[in-house]
């Protein structure tokens, strides 16, 4: 890989510039006259924004954000979900699309299975989860895999062209949960696995330009094999 | 004899550290690793976090706790050492702690934890100026947001001399006034010191002086630092 | 994050065709790296990866006493420490079940095959012996760190010179090595652990793979001798299988130690 294909990589306390041309955006601070990093990850600039995208750190649920959970724990009024957040989140009964009996919880949904779901609302209390939309639900199966959550942009790609490109190359379905956590369904487990690779591919490759057309190269590379 | 005339035992100018390696991703389950060399001193560096807080008493509120646990591997030194915590490494990780805290920006992370674990593979003195270093990196390679860098060095004064980044040979100087030990660690683009210890015997006029030696070494190994985090971004998953 | 249970369905599906997610098949250990004497204070010392597994194994030497039952001998002691910093799984503290196994499991291993001369180790019968200390830590966790903290045993044991004794003083000199290597035989115990996925048997699992195993049998080998063993684990192994998996064992060693001594010579 030469030099140019590699994007501008800062690190905290470096300036990124000087003057008042420019504004700072996240993952980065104004100190005086300058716009220093606090984050490692890549330069962006959009106009006189300057932006520092990371490619490591923790997951921070934001409300909206489809996500993909295991199911930890059941109490009587839902579901106590692991989503790989630094707190547990939770499905109330009410937000599953059906009426269930509070009684019923784990004949509907046991300990240690895979849902998707969508972020409520984040509270003092904690996370708040729903179920009730289309696309949500229990996984019933394929395969769980998990990347940083900062590199779900790249795996998805502008309007989703990346992620697209991986599920028609390999014929299958994927779900990208926010959070980092993907799940991939085929009709067979080598179509999965591919997959899988494809989007380790572009993980591990996050911080190189023309991604996309290097993809393209990689898979026909795999199908010959 | 004047500072001219004084030789280090392996040849190195005064102001010179040993040969310095730097490395980032060393660990693939972490969330950021380093390691860190000053010559035969070898230090690596593990962060897991923020994550939930256990035992949940020890939670802040305000802000994540940084808990580092430093450790030297049995090996790692001549006459072996046993397995497990010992008063000398729990004080070391304490300090490691004051050393790093002040640049991390952890208010957003309350009641989680950051581990910054750091296990010492060889150790020729140093260790915790190589530990801190490569801590920090880690911390930078975890994504948890900083206000900058930290480096570190240790600065010694054999018999009445300033000298950079002791190696065991002259902590164990006996001419003169001896060796004395001073291990420093500064936010890496400012004139902010984190760590200061001493042992030995030094006038408040010649700590000055070590003072600005340290800074000047440490702005050295902050070009390693920075070059190693800039070579691997993004690589894993 | 644990191995999700769909995965892990996955997984023994595949498996029951024969595959593996990595492509090896059932017998195949993944690449193996071994660095020697990388910790220079150590006696003896080897970096093993197996794939994305990482151990360090250091040897040191130190005097001690002899036991009673075997005046004439050197001592061994055998620790593990599977650090925090390898996986979000360990915890920092006293050593665990696992840990602690792991390390007997080897103990057991070099002690019955005789692979270190422990008679050579004797300085004063009945008094004075060596004492070879063998720490084993991990430095990363993606599966099958007993195999590899196997691995890591032999190439630091044979790495290892022994330390200058002064027989005036009676005391060693820690800071100086002798030309002299650890006193050694020819069986050197490999030690392979088997596990079992579904209703196949498979070697070298990645972590994944190990959390579908329900049953797993460690040897300690040697061609065709073992030396120690250990089944672990809850599922039973049918007597069928016990000899099937001694097959398997005598099979895969001989395709998997010959590239583990190229890269100890």
């Amino acid at each position: 890989m030469t030099e140019e294909e590699k994007r501008k990589v800062v690190i905290p306390g470096e300036v990124i510039a000087k003057g008042d041309d420019y504004l700072p955006g996240e993952g980065t601070e104004k100190r005086e006259k300058e716009i220093v990093a606090i984050k490692y990850g890549l330069i962006e600039e959009q106009d006189r924004l300057i932006k520092v995208i990371p490619l490591s750190g923790v997951y921070i649920p934001r409300r909206g954000n489809v996500v993909i959970g295991t199911v930890e724990n059941i109490t009587y009024y839902g579901w106590v979900m692991n989503i790989g957040a630094s707190e547990n989140a939770f499905i109330p009964v009410s937000e599953f699309p059906k009426y269930i009996d509070n009684e019923d919880l784990e004949e509907v949904i046991s300990i240690g299975e895979v849902v998707v779901a969508k972020v409520l609302g984040i509270t003092k209390r904690g996370i708040d989860l729903t179920m009730k939309s289309s696309g949500l639900g229990r996984v019933e199966e394929g395969i769980i895999i998990k990347i940083n959550s900062n590199k779900v942009p790249r795996v998805i790609g502008k309007g989703g062209s990346m992620i697209n490109l991986i599920k028609t190359e390999t014929n299958t379905n994927i779900t990208v949960g926010q959070n980092g956590i993907i799940w991939i369904k085929g009709s067979k487990i080598e179509e999965e696995l591919l997959a899988k690779k494809a989007i380790v591919f572009v993980s591990e490759k996050s911080y190189i330009h023309g991604l996309t057309d290097k993809l393209k190269e990689w898979i026909e590379e795999q199908k010959k094999k | 004899m004047t500072t001219k005339e004084f030789k280090r035992e392996d040849g190195r100018k005064l102001d010179e550290t040993r040969e310095i390696k730097a490395e980032v991703g060393i660990i693939p389950n972490a969330d950021g690793s380093a390691m860190f060399a000053f010559g035969d001193t070898i230090a690596i560096a593990a962060v897991y976090g923020p994550r939930q807080m256990y035992p949940q008493h020890q939670k802040n509120p305000e802000k994540s706790v940084l808990r580092c646990n430093y450790s030297m591997l049995s090996f790692s030194v001549n006459d072996r050492i046993r397995p497990g915590p010992n008063r000398r490494s729990m004080e070391i990780s304490k300090i490691t702690e004051w050393a790093l805290e002040p640049v991390l920006m952890i208010e957003q992370f309350p009641n989680m934890v950051i581990d910054v674990y750091i296990a010492i593979l060889q150790a020729n003195a140093s260790t915790r100026c190589a530990g801190i270093n490569a801590a920090a990196m880690a911390l930078a390679h975890a994504g948890i947001p900083m206000k900058d860098l930290v480096s570190s060095v240790s600065i010694g004064k054999l018999d009445k001399h300033l000298v950079v980044d002791l190696n065991k040979k002259e902590e164990d100087y006996e001419e003169g006034e001896g060796a004395t030990d001073m291990p420093f660690a500064f936010f890496s683009n400012e004139d902010k010191i984190t760590l200061m210890q001493l042992d030995g015997n030094i006038s408040t006029k010649q700590y000055k002086e070590a003072i600005e030696l340290a800074k000047k070494a440490c702005k050295k190994i902050y070009e390693v630092q920075k070059e190693a985090l800039k070579k691997t971004i993004g690589e894993g998953d | 994050m644990e191995t999700s249970r769909l995965t892990i369905e996955r997984i023994v599906n595949y498996l029951s065709e024969g595959k593996r997610f990595d492509g090896r098949s059932t017998d195949e250990f993944r690449e193996i790296i071994i660095e020697t004497g990388i910790s220079k204070n150590a006696e003896g010392s080897a970096r093993v990866k197996l794939g994305k597994t990482e151990v360090i194994v250091g040897v040191k030497l130190g005097l001690g006493e002899p036991y009673p039952d075997s005046p004439d001998a050197g001592n061994l002691m055998v620790t593990a420490e599977l650090l925090p910093l390898s996986s979000d799984r360990f915890e920092s503290g006293p050593p665990g079940i696992e840990s602690i196994e792991l390390a007997r499991v080897i103990d057991r291993g070099i002690r019955e095959s005789k692979f270190i001369d422990f008679k050579k180790l004797c300085i004063t019968e009945g008094k004075k012996v060596w004492t070879v200390f063998v720490d084993i830590y991990s430095m990363n966790d993606d599966g099958n760190l007993l195999d590899a903290a196997g691995i890591g045993v032999i190439a630091a044991i044979k790495d290892a010179k022994m330390l200058k004794y002064d027989e005036e003083k009676e005391k060693v000199i820690f800071s100086e090595h002798t030309k002299d290597k650890l006193p050694l035989s020819k069986n050197v115990p490999f030690s392979l652990t088997m596990h079992k996925i579904g209703d196949k048997w498979i070697v070298d699992p990645t972590r994944e793979e190990e959390e579908a195993s329900e049953s797993r049998l460690t040897v300690s080998i040697s061609e065709d001798i073992l030396y120690a063993m250990q089944k672990g684990n809850l599922k039973e192994i049918s007597i069928k299988e016990a000899g099937e998996l001694m097959d398997l064992a005598e099979r895969v060693w001989k395709k998997v130690f010959p590239k583990i001594e190229k890269q100890i010579k």
